[in-house]
């Protein structure tokens, strides 16, 4: 049978000193590949600003984990059980992936989004630069 | 005796709405993106009508899914006064 993917989302406690914070994520991590999960990715986007509070505080350290499992191996209700015994843990979220999901997250991995917005910075800046000089120089005579 | 006016009704012209999933090909919508989610809730962070945003009754659930994940994990609010 052909493995399910799944991505979870951590919020930890922004609280947390460095050390603190890779031994949580890789008390996950463990937690995945001992209970026949295969990571595929993990994300780290550290310290984010939070729309609302939680638990009086506006910060959250957010660790993204992407992985495939068989549908009956329940790692996901062991992960979330370890989640919820975790006092470090604000929020997390996991979800089943389907398979637009599963090419979008591939192509984001390979940056293919960010290339995007970058190339079309680039082609921006010269185009605007060029119709803005001959307008100023209109004016000024 | 006067004759009553007969009006006619001027029809307005707008430009047709269009779904923007299905028009640029996007099959999946990321919730980690609070950026993108912006453009299909108002400023209070309601979620927005379909008759309004144009998208199709498809992505318009998927619009509310990846919205609704997106607060959970504190990238959009649930309640907000002016965020736009």
């Amino acid at each position: 049978m052909e493995k399910t993917h799944y991505e979870s989302v951590v919020v930890l406690t922004p609280v947390l000193s460095e050390k603190m914070l890779q031994d949580a994520v890789s008390s996950f991590e463990k937690l995945i590949t001992e209970n026949g999960g295969e990571l595929i990715h993990k994300e780290n986007w550290g310290l984010t600003k939070m729309a609302y509070p939680i638990q009086k505080k506006t910060t959250g350290f957010y660790q993204i984990f992407e992985f495939a499992a068989e549908a009956d191996a329940q790692i996901v209700d062991k992960l979330e059980l370890a989640y919820r015994r975790d006092e470090q843990v604000l929020r997390y979220l996991c979800i089943k992936l389907d398979k637009h999901a599963i090419k979008y997250n591939e192509r984001r991995r390979n940056g293919e989004f960010k290339k995007a917005k970058i190339v079309d910075t680039t082609n921006a800046a010269p185009v605007v630069e060029a119709k803005v000089t001959p307008v100023t120089s209109e004016e000024e005579e | 005796m006067a004759k009553r006016q007969k009006y006619t009704r001027v029809p307005i012209i707008r430009p047709k709405k269009y779904c923007r999933f299905k028009k640029s090909g996007i099959k999946y919508i990321d919730y980690k993106n609070p950026d993108f989610l912006m453009a299909f809730i108002n400023e209070q962070g309601k979620l927005l009508p379909r008759r309004i945003t144009g998208t199709s009754l498809k992505f318009q659930r998927k619009v509310a899914v990846a919205v609704k994940r997106c607060r959970h994990i504190a990238l959009l609010p649930y309640v907000a006064d002016q965020m736009k």
